[in-house]
Formats: structure tokens, C-alpha cells, sequence
């Protein structure tokens, strides 16, 4: 079991980086959402792994660490929200500036990408003021 | 001894940014009010905990009564009292600037997200549970999320983008390192770490080591410190000017969260560990130093400029806190001190410029902009601060950097010295081109109104400055204090009562 449990986060984990280092939002998107799943059951083995045992002291005679389930509960939730904020900030940037590359475009950039600047025209860099 | 008081500074603006979104919602003047009442009150705690702290030393408030290392506590000590002290001088500074400058009217929620934001910082500092640093974490990270994409704008909106992805990763990182530091020592208390490292068998130091690297790793993301200072230029020259000021702290949380990992649970004398963070982060910190140096230089706009002197100020403070012993610490926490007023200070500096300016570019010159006499003052003041120039704090701060690393002089010394010339250059080039070159065009008539609290606040963080200059032999002496307290960490885990519980 703890070889199938490792292989799948690591598994896990390599997908998750690969599509985070992608171009356009949404791939990065899932690719932090796998990462999200790889770390809470990374999480969830720390308290070592367990068959058939409840997480209560004098159920039986042996038992399960309840900690690493509250922990990723808590990571659980917390991930969740962050996916649901990114999800909307990249809904809100692809609806303002009209594609959903990644990389920044426009002057204010020094390491924008060749065809950044060309997407948007100079005027973008101007926005703040 | 403060009681209930500890967890003050995480409850109050919890409780007002609650208040905020649901009864006040679209009344700003109220919004504005509160959120001034909550920060001046935020004040009067962080004084009355400070002072209790340096009197009385380390308090843990046990949330729920749960007893150490079962429940999770919160712990004031000097080194979290001293931090929660600044954020909340920083905080009124940042929110009178909003109101006078009227940034906090150009979005619906930014008062209550700075209470998020305060809330989350805060409760990061007195936090002395390694679970809820991360939770503390994510929570001042979703404020600062809602707080750098104040305002809108496409550009701000994916470089804000960029920001959250960047910091969920260092968040996926956080929690792989507690599982491990779970998995090898069955505890995620940070005094009960402290007590517990030292005896662990021989077989798990390899595990261990792997766990303090990957720490150190998410609070670099936090700090910037090279290799992983990317997200921070185009995140600081994005957001709104006022929220980049506020920034300010948030690169402190990862300093502060070094020092704190760095001394006390990893201390240079744990034998598992031993030098390694030693010998990762100091070489790291100076070239911080020369990155932001050179960014400082090459910068083409005015934002660029200021965030690039904040990754160098980093770079000081990981440099003196990388060399982790009491003298080069004390020396880190009074430069940490200085650059988050001098580099908020300076974010203000450039909002104002901007704001008043025709475009952001330093490269073409502008007409000259309203109330140029006086911006150009505060330029010049905060730059000083900044570049770390005599009379300001920030001449003392690397002095007493430079004092510590007498015996590594030959390579610390060149590269600070160096970094303080380039740094001046880049100042001085850029003031010439805002301030100097337009004499020669035309003024522009000018509508805006005077602004009197927003230059009351970037007034107020200058003040900040010179009475840390004034101040800074009672000053170093208490950081002093604090810097021994962190590498004898006894009274710390004495306050935890360990024992009691199990």
C-alpha cells in the first residue's frame, strides 16, 4: 500500500508541475488543483498509514492518528478557496484583456514573452494612472 | 501579564472586516471610520502587549484552553510583539494614505480587506503553532489577492494573477514541509519542535534536513530572496501604490519566519542541520543584494524602481539573518524595522509621482508635476532612507550589519558597500529624470485637490524614520535583548507548560 500511495503522489505531484509550467491560466489552473491533491494525500500519510482502525484512543487496540486528518481537512478547504479565487481572477483578467496567456504583456514588462508586447499594444502599460 | 489581550490583534480585525462587509457596505464614510478606529485600537494593543512582553517575558494564550502541544497557542514574545508593533504603525499610515488619496474609494472592499490583511499578518507573528503559520499564511494571502487587484485593470488583474499562482505553489510547499515535519517528529508546536529536534534518533536527519530546506524554501518565496523573488516586481509595480506600501510587511513575515525556524528550531547547533541553512541563505541574501541593485539601475518605471529597492532591502536583512548569531540578528531586526517604514515610505513617494504624472516611464521626461517642490522632498528623504545614506536609519542598519560580519569582511563588506553606491546612482538618475529634466518643459495647470492626509502619512512613516534614527541606542539595546532571547529559547518553551497536558 505505501508503494501504491507514493507512486500516486508522485505521479500526482509530476503532473501538477507540468501543467503549472504551461503557457495559458487554465492548465496552470489544474495543474495547482493536482498539486492541491497530491500535497493532502502527501498530508494525510504523514500520520503513517493505517488499515481498519478508527482515529479514537480505546476503540480497539490500536488506532489511527487523528491529527493528519484534521490538517488535511483544513488544507482541503483551504485549497479549495484558493482554487475558486484564482478561477475567478483568471476569469476576470481573460474577459478584461481578451486571451488568457499567462505572461505579462505591454512595456512595463522586462521579461514579457517575444509576442507579449504585440498582443496588446503599448497602451496597456499605461493603465495605472 | 496580557491574558486574553494576545489574541487581540488577530480577533479585532477579524471581527471589524466582518462588520465591514456585512452591516456597512456601501456607506465608505463609515467604512473609513472603522477601519481607523480599528487600526488606532490595533495601536494601543500592540504598545500594551510590547510593553508587557519586554516586561514580563514570553505569554502563550492556549486557544480553547487546549493544553501544548494538543491544542494550538499563541505565543508573545518580544521578537512577535516587536513585529506586530510595526505592522500596526505601518497599517495607520497605509489606511490615512487610502482615505487621503482616495485610493480606498476606487474598489468596493478595501477596508475590509486591509482588516483581513492586518488580521492574517498578525496572527502570522504570534502564532506558535507551525499548522496555524500556514493557515495565517493563506489567510493574508487571500487579503493581499483582494488588495492587489484593487482597482482593476487588466494589466493589474494577470499580474495579479501571476502573484496567486506563484504563492499557491509556495502554499503546496508549506504543507508537504509540515507533513514531513509531522511524519519525523510527531509534533507541529514550534517550542515543542525546539525541545524535540535535538534528541531525534540519527536515521531521521536525513528527512529533517529535507524538511528545514523546503521551510526555508516557502518563507524565501515569502521574502524574495533569489532565486524566488520573480513574482515580487511585477506583483508591487501592479498593485495600487498604497497596497504596495502595505506589501512592505508581508516581505517581513518571511524574514521573521526564517528567523524564527532558523534560530529556534533549527539552531546552528542542532546537529542534523547544522550550518546548512547557514550556508543556503547567506550566499542567497547577497546575491538578493546585487539583483536588486541592479534592478534598481536598470528599472523603467518608477514602481519597477521602488520594488527592486525593496528585493535589496530583503537582501540585507536575509544577508544579516542568514549568518544566524545574536549580534548579526539584532542588527537584521533593527534593518527589518527601518526598510519596511523606508520601503513603504518610498511606495507612497512613488504613488504620489505617479499619480500626478503623465506616464510612469522613467526613460521620457514629463511635464513637471503638482506640488513637485514637496514630492521632490519626500524623494529625496525616502531615497536617502532607502540607499541607506547617513543622517537616516538606514545608514545605522547597515552599519550595525557591517559591525556584526567583521570576521567575513572581506565579502559582506564589498558587496554592501557596493550595492549602497549602486543603489544611490540609481536614486539619484531617477530623481534627476522626475524632477529635474521637466524645469525645462511647461506646468501643467493642476485640479487635484491638496491631499493633506495622504502627505500627513508618508510625513508620519519619514517621522518613523528619524525617531528610529534618534532612538536607536535604547533601541538596539532591547533588540538586542530579543535577538539573545531567540538563540536560548528556554523561557519560550517554559511558556508553553509541555508537560502539563499529556
Amino acid at each position: 500500500m505505501e508503494a501504491l500511495v507514493a507512486i500516486a503522489i508522485g505521479v500526482m505531484t509530476a503532473v501538477g508541475l507540468y501543467l503549472t509550467l504551461r503557457l495559458r491560466t487554465f492548465p496552470v489552473i489544474l495543474g495547482l488543483t493536482m498539486l492541491s491533491y497530491a500535497v493532502n494525500v502527501f498530508l494525510f500519510s504523514s500520520g503513517r498509514l493505517v488499515q481498519n482502525r478508527a482515529p479514537i484512543i480505546g476503540t480497539g487496540e490500536t488506532y489511527t492518528d487523528p491529527l493528519p486528518q484534521a490538517l488535511v481537512l483544513t488544507a482541503i478547504v483551504i485549497s479549495f478557496g484558493m482554487t475558486a479565487v484564482i478561477m475567478i481572477m483568471a476569469i476576470g483578467g481573460f474577459l478584461e484583456s481578451g486571451h488568457d496567456r499567462v505572461n505579462m504583456s505591454g512595456r512595463d514588462q522586462d521579461d514579457g514573452g517575444p509576442e507579449a508586447g504585440a498582443a496588446d499594444g503599448d497602451a496597456a502599460g499605461e493603465g495605472r494612472a | 501579564m496580557m491574558g486574553h489581550w494576545i489574541i487581540a490583534p488577530v480577533v479585532l480585525p477579524a471581527f471589524m472586516a466582518g462588520l465591514m462587509v456585512t452591516a456597512m457596505r456601501n456607506d465608505l464614510l463609515l467604512k473609513r471610520v472603522m477601519g481607523v478606529t480599528s487600526i488606532v485600537l490595533l495601536n494601543a494593543i500592540a504598545l500594551a502587549l510590547l510593553w508587557s512582553a519586554s516586561t514580563h517575558g514570553p505569554q502563550v494564550y492556549f486557544l480553547g484552553d487546549w493544553p501544548a502541544p494538543f491544542g494550538i497557542v499563541l505565543v508573545l514574545d518580544r521578537l512577535s510583539a516587536m513585529m506586530v508593533m510595526l505592522l500596526a504603525a505601518l497599517a495607520l499610515a497605509v489606511v490615512l494614505y487610502a482615505i487621503g488619496s482616495g485610493w480606498d474609494a476606487k474598489g468596493a472592499h478595501f477596508h475590509p480587506l486591509l482588516q483581513f490583511l492586518l488580521m492574517g499578518i498578525g496572527g502570522a507573528f504570534l502564532t506558535g503553532d507551525a499548522f496555524n503559520l500556514f493557515v495565517f499564511f493563506e489567510i493574508l494571502l487571500i487579503a493581499s489577492y483582494g488588495l492587489m487587484i484593487h482597482g482593476g485593470g487588466s494589466e493589474r488583474t494577470r499580474a495579479g494573477l501571476q502573484y496567486v499562482a506563484f504563492n499557491l505553489i509556495g502554499s503546496s510547499l508549506f504543507l508537504f514541509a509540515l507533513a514531513l515535519t509531522y511524519s519525523v517528529t510527531g509534533t507541529l508546536n514550534i517550542a515543542d519542535l525546539a525541545q524535540k529536534l535535538p534528541d531525534l534518533p540519527e536515521g531521521d536527519a536525513a528527512l529533517l534536513r529535507v524538511t528545514a530546506v523546503l521551510l526555508i524554501l516557502v518563507f524565501a518565496i515569502k521574502g524574495a530572496l533569489v532565486p524566488l523573488q520573480f513574482w515580487l516586481p511585477g506583483t508591487y509595480a501592479n498593485a495600487p501604490g498604497v497596497v504596495a506600501a502595505m506589501f512592505a510587511v508581508m516581505t517581513k513575515v518571511g524574514a521573521y519566519a526564517t528567523l524564527r525556524f532558523g534560530a529556534m528550531v533549527f539552531p546552528p547547533d542542532l546537529p542534523a542541520t547544522g550550518t546548512l541553512l547557514h550556508a543556503l541563505i547567506l550566499p542567497a541574501g547577497l546575491v538578493t543584494l546585487v539583483v536588486g541593485a541592479v534592478g534598481v539601475l536598470g528599472a523603467s518605471t518608477l514602481p519597477r524602481l521602488v520594488a527592486f529597492g525593496g528585493i535589496a532591502s530583503m537582501g540585507t536583512a536575509f544577508t544579516a539573518i542568514g549568518a544566524f548569531t545574536p549580534a548579526t540578528t539584532s542588527a537584521a531586526l533593527y534593518y527589518i524595522l527601518h526598510s519596511t517604514l523606508a520601503t513603504a515610505a518610498m511606495f507612497l513617494v512613488a504613488d504620489l509621482v505617479i499619480r500626478r504624472r503623465a506616464h510612469a516611464r522613467l526613460t521620457e521626461t514629463a511635464p513637471p508635476i503638482a506640488q513637485s517642490g514637496l514630492i521632490s522632498a519626500l524623494y529625496m528623504a525616502a531615497a536617502i532612507a532607502m540607499a541607506g545614506m547617513p543622517p537616516l536609519s538606514g545608514f545605522l542598519g547597515k552599519l550595525l550589519i557591517l559591525d556584526a560580519f567583521r570576521d567575513q569582511a572581506p565579502l559582506v563588506w564589498s558587496v554592501i558597500l557596493v550595492y549602497s553606491f549602486l543603489m544611490i546612482l540609481g536614486y539619484a538618475r531617477a530623481g534627476s529624470s522626475l524632477f529635474w529634466k521637466p524645469s525645462a518643459m511647461e506646468a501643467q495647470p493642476d485640479e487635484r485637490a491638496p491631499e493633506g492626509l495622504a502627505f500627513t502619512a508618508t510625513f508620519g512613516l519619514l517621522a518613523g524614520l528619524v525617531a528610529l534614527t534618534l532612538l536607536a541606542g535604547p533601541v538596539t539595546v532591547w533588540l538586542g535583548i530579543t535577538a539573545d532571547s531567540l538563540y536560548a529559547p528556554q523561557d519560550y518553551i517554559a511558556a508553553n507548560r509541555l508537560g502539563e497536558g499529556g
